[in-house]
């Protein structure tokens, strides 16, 4: 099994969010990481769905969103050919003695300290799942008091673009 | 044009029908009228040809069955059980190619819509579910009779909605049926709360479609064609294998234009049965579970399988990595999502049948003009030893009982095949798929990819109120029968004289005959009581819904029976055959096993000849 990044994007409506989930677990996938959000379009949203499967059930799986109706495109970006990031936010048990060290550690990473108290830092971090995981370890021996990952957003890089104009024209307007 | 006017105040009597004006003048092109939700939806259904409805009325959909009254196009058939309403719009939807509409009010309403969305979803039968539902408000309260239908049918609609805004009724409308009917059919859901229905609206016609993901190919691409001739062209062991992708397409004519111009044998899916005449000499008949061993066998030995419209299902395939070893796999369908789904397709062709099967006709020609052509006189000998070795055929059960395959092959014979069979599901159901010899699509309706017992029914009432000059013959097992024979009230009030052939075997025989096989006889729950105790009278119980009931119990009865069921066109007409309870459906792929393994009869596994692999 390998892991694949799927962009899609989808009518911003109600209950899309549920078709594309019900339609995963209906068909047996798991889902390791989904985001939505807006696009430059306000009629459509972008989901970033990161599965695991092999190459013909994603194939299915592929197909079988692509026939909801509320789907409009799907893309699957690989990973040399697209920036892929996740958002971190962790609270570190962090008392003055510490700070420094941790101050230290943040810039390493290219991350933020954005909230400071008497006993705890809160760390905001971008990258790829690997470097999270790796600031996460250092951080471990401070204490981790609490924190919250984003699913993956992912683009492709690179001029093209898979919403841009001609390609997400108002396809298909038709009158009955 | 219908009253324009929202109503006023508590409901008045109805009021008379509107006059249409005499006129010659054309409409104008759009229609803008101010009217209710209710009435948006009812002159949307108009606009977009509906003619009859199968619904119940209730609480939220009340203020839609209002205008529904006054509609002089379209009609509203109240049946008895919102799962006939479900079945009857399929029926109708198979038996025509148009649209089913059923309609239900929320909560149990729609929940009893279920079952036939299901069945919809499974078989492709283009269908509008339109359901009321609790006002916006009271939504996610859990308030009287609310139920999430669009929740719970997700998985089981090609597409459904929830009309948050009266103004949408009509492009939603115009919308589900554009999504119903089109690409690969199926159902589609419209749920609309109370008070959208109430709300003072506009109508606007015709609407504009806002559907950027939906885009079904039709056109199939031309080097696959080419690529499909050239295989056809090359193959000595092929064979056209038939779905009910080629009834949807009514491409039965160009399917027939490519089986003469080839010479390959031909085998129709329980789906499919009609796409091809039965009479035609290069028709092997059914595959599968239950398949003419030569059609099973020819899918076997096949070096290639033209696939039209069908999905290599499991009762097909049987165990999907034996089936057709050494066959290449052209697959053509509409969905892509079928292609390379469960056999992996070596020449994929996402298009209609219609345009698919056309197209191939022309690019094969083009093969032959080239001199490029298999000789298939080997094939054909082949094929011709399993069918004359191993042709459909039943015993005649030893404790002096009526043979169910008789009644089914004698019905056929005197009914013919200008005639609409439907069946329920079970042993009744694949008797009539191989004994009753069909020549023309949608002259055979199932339940096929579900297998929804009670079926048949309502599925045949549809179906007779869609095509009335048509005989329609529902096949029908006592099982079954019980399910949804409720709805011969409906037929009897409505004048839809259709014609129920009760295979009255007294249990569910399906089962009983598994448990016969594979269970070593212990009948545990099968025996439904209606040959020991005759309850109920299938007679009286016609008796009681206003159609005539008839018996027949022995062999000399049979043709007469049917004579007299057929003389009788003006009441629906129930005969209870009463038959034995041990016959079997041969032949018979053991769930599981492969195709190889096919029984022609009990304990009888054909004698191949394995060198002619």
């Amino acid at each position: 099994m390998s892991t694949h990044t799927l962009s899609v994007l989808v009518e911003n409506k109600p209950g899309v969010l549920a078709r594309v989930a019900g339609l995963f677990s209906r068909r047996g996938f798991n889902i390791d990481s989904l985001a939505v959000g807006p696009t430059e379009f306000p009629e459509i949203s972008r989901m970033t769905i990161v599965v695991s499967v092999d190459e013909l059930p994603l194939e299915q799986v592929t197909k079988q969103l692509n026939k909801l109706v509320s789907v409009i495109k799907i893309v699957e970006l690989e990973r040399p050919q697209s920036v892929q990031r996740e958002l971190l936010l962790v609270k570190v048990r962090a008392d003055a003695g510490q700070r420094g060290q941790l101050l230290e550690l943040t810039e390493m990473f290219r991350a933020r300290v954005v909230d400071v108290s008497a006993e705890a830092l809160i760390i905001e971090a971008t990258g790829t799942a690997d470097k999270l995981a790796a600031l996460l370890k250092v951080l471990e021996p401070f204490g981790i008091k609490e924190m919250a990952q984003s699913g993956m957003v992912a683009i492709g890089r690179g001029p093209r673009s898979i919403s841009g104009p001609g390609v997400l024209r108002p396809v298909d307007r038709q009158t009955a | 044009m219908p009253t324009s006017q929202p109503p006023k105040g508590p409901v008045p009597a109805p009021p008379p029908r509107p006059q249409r004006p005499p006129t010659s003048a054309p409409a104008p092109a759009r229609t803008v009228e101010p009217c209710t939700g209710a009435q948006s939806l009812v002159r949307s259904l108009e606009a977009v040809g509906v003619e009859i409805v199968f619904g119940i009325p209730g609480g939220a959909i009340l203020p839609a069955y209002d205008p529904l009254l006054d509609s002089t196009k379209v009609r509203h058939v109240l049946v008895r059980h919102e799962q006939g309403a479900g079945h009857a719009a399929e029926g109708y939807a198979q038996a025509t190619g148009k649209v089913g509409v059923c309609m239900a009010t929320s909560g149990p309403g729609a929940t009893n819509l279920v079952t036939p969305i299901a069945d919809a979803y499974m078989d492709s039968v283009p269908m509008v579910a339109i359901t009321g539902q609790v006002p916006r408000a009271s939504i996610g309260t859990d308030a009287f009779q609310e139920a999430d239908i669009s929740g719970i049918t997700l998985p089981i609609t090609k597409h459904s909605f929830l009309v948050q805004d009266a103004e949408d009724i009509p492009r939603v409308i115009a919308e589900a049926f554009h999504i119903a009917a089109t690409g690969r059919p199926g159902p589609v859901l419209v749920d609309v709360p109370k008070d959208v229905l109430q709300a003072a609206t506009t109508f606007r016609w015709p609407p504009t479609f806002d559907l950027p993901g939906y885009r079904p190919v039709m056109r199939p691409h031309g080097k696959q064609i080419r690529e499909a001739a050239q295989l056809i062209a090359r193959s000595g062991r092929p064979v056209l294998y038939v779905g009910g992708g080629v009834v949807k397409a009514n491409a039965a004519a160009e399917l027939r234009r490519l089986a003469d111009l080839t010479g390959i044998p031909v085998v129709t899916t329980l789906m499919a049965r009609g796409a091809f005449p039965d009479s035609h000499p290069q028709h092997l008949g059914m595959p599968g579970m239950h398949g003419a061993v030569a059609a099973v066998t020819a899918l076997q030995r096949a070096d290639l399988l033209i696939t039209l419209g069908a999905r290599f299902d499991d009762r097909v395939t049987g165990k999907l990595d034996t089936f057709a070893p050494n066959a290449m796999v052209i697959h053509a369908d509409i969905d892509p999502a079928e292609i390379s789904k469960n056999r992996t397709a070596d020449v994929p062709i996402v298009g209609d049948c219609r345009e698919v099967i056309g197209q191939l006709v022309d690019a094969v020609q083009v093969e032959f003009e080239a001199g490029r052509r298999t000789d298939l006189t080997g094939w054909w000998a082949q094929l011709d030893g399993w069918r004359q070795t191993y042709p459909l055929g039943y015993e005649w059960p030893t404790d002096g009982s009526l043979a169910p395959q008789y009644v089914i092959e004698r019905l056929g014979a005197l009914v013919g095949p200008e005639a609409v069979y439907v069946a329920g599901v079970g042993q009744h159901q694949m008797w009539a798929a191989q004994f009753i010899g069909y020549e023309h699509p949608r002259s055979w309706l199932n339940s096929g990819g579900l297998g929804t017992m009670g079926y048949a029914v309502p599925a045949a009432m549809g179906a007779k109120m869609g095509r009335p000059d048509a005989t329609v013959w529902a096949v029908d097992g006592d099982g079954c029968f019980q399910m949804t024979n409720q709805e011969l009230a409906t037929c009897a009030l409505e004048g839809v004289p259709i014609k129920v052939a009760v295979i009255n075997n007294g249990n569910l025989g399906m089962v009983r005959q598994w448990q016969t096989l594979f269970y070593d006889e212990r009948y545990s729950s099968t025996d439904l009581g209606t040959h020991k105790h005759r309850v109920p009278d299938f007679v009286k119980l016609a008796e009681a819904y206003g159609c005539v009931g008839l018996r027949c119990e022995s062999r000399d009865e049979v043709d007469a029976t049917i004579q007299k069921a057929m003389e009788i066109d003006d009441v629906p007409v129930v005969v209870d055959f009463v038959v034995g309870k041990d016959a079997m459906v041969w032949p018979m792929v053991p769930a599981g096993t492969s195709n190889d393994e096919i029984l022609a009869a009990r304990d009888a596994r054909p004698a191949f000849d394995e060198d002619d692999v």
